[in-house]
């Protein structure tokens, strides 16, 4: 089982209903060929960095699945590619800490707090290691930060 | 600890004109993943005009200056961060 994710661009010009059933294609594409669907994640309307297609914003949706083969990935590029509605996407492997990551992320581990604060944790984590017998107590305190850290 | 730094007066500061080390901050904050969807993050690791900025400024391990690069290079292609811009921070 390999685990994928799949992020894409529609256009914003067409109607709340038109996007939602645009990404739910594609949720449905993946679906009927034996992939299962682990999240995804509207991202909302965004300002993009770079017009595209005379386009200044665009609707942002991630599809996290694994599949048994890899063999729709070619169809799903393919039918991405034919869509008038899609600006633009990208198929990304997972590897297992970007598996973690988005698991994290989807139970709030991860962004909740403002940079300045974890660092100011995590510093404290880094050093305790160090210290040469570490008591039970410390041990929750050296978990925590690592997790959230990670952004 | 009797007499620590703190307790020291110097007439200026010290600290001035100390360079301070630089460090792999993937390594020390135990990051194992560089997530290409979040651009926020991202701006750290490039300048104004949105180039990449070189291991001798971030201070990143290779393996990491590697996801970096990657992480970025996915962001441009889905928008998310340009390629070439002016005044971006």
């Amino acid at each position: 089982m390999k685990q994928l994710e799949v992020t894409f661009i529609v256009d914003p010009v067409l109607s709340g209903d038109e996007i939602q059933a645009t990404a739910q294609t594609y949720v449905d594409l993946l679906k009927n060929n034996g992939c299962t669907i682990v999240h995804v994640d509207d991202m909302g309307l965004r300002t993009l960095a770079f017009p595209i297609r005379k386009r200044n914003s665009g609707v942002y949706f991630c599809i996290e699945f694994q599949t048994p083969t890899g063999s729709i990935i070619d169809n799903m590029e393919l039918a991405l590619r034919r869509d008038e509605r899609i600006m633009r996407f990208l198929t990304v492997k997972l590897d297992k800490y970007g598996v973690k990551y988005n698991e994290d992320k989807r139970n709030g581990l991860i962004g909740k707090k403002s940079r300045r604060q974890d660092k100011k944790e995590a510093a404290p984590a880094v050093a305790a290691p160090v210290a040469p017998v570490a008591p039970a107590v410390e041990a929750p305190v050296v978990k925590a930060p690592l997790a959230e850290e990670e952004e | 600890m009797a007499t620590s730094k703190d307790d020291i007066k110097f007439l200026s500061n010290p600290k001035i004109g100390q360079k301070r080390k630089k460090y792999c901050r993937f390594r020390r904050f135990g990051i194992k993943y560089i997530d290409y969807k979040d651009p926020s993050f991202l701006i750290q690791f490039v300048n104004e005009q949105g180039k990449i900025l070189p291991r001798r400024i971030t201070g990143n391990s290779l393996k990491y200056q590697r996801k970096v690069t990657v992480a970025i290079k996915r962001a441009r292609h889905l928008s998310l961060m340009p390629y070439v811009t002016d005044l971006l921070k």
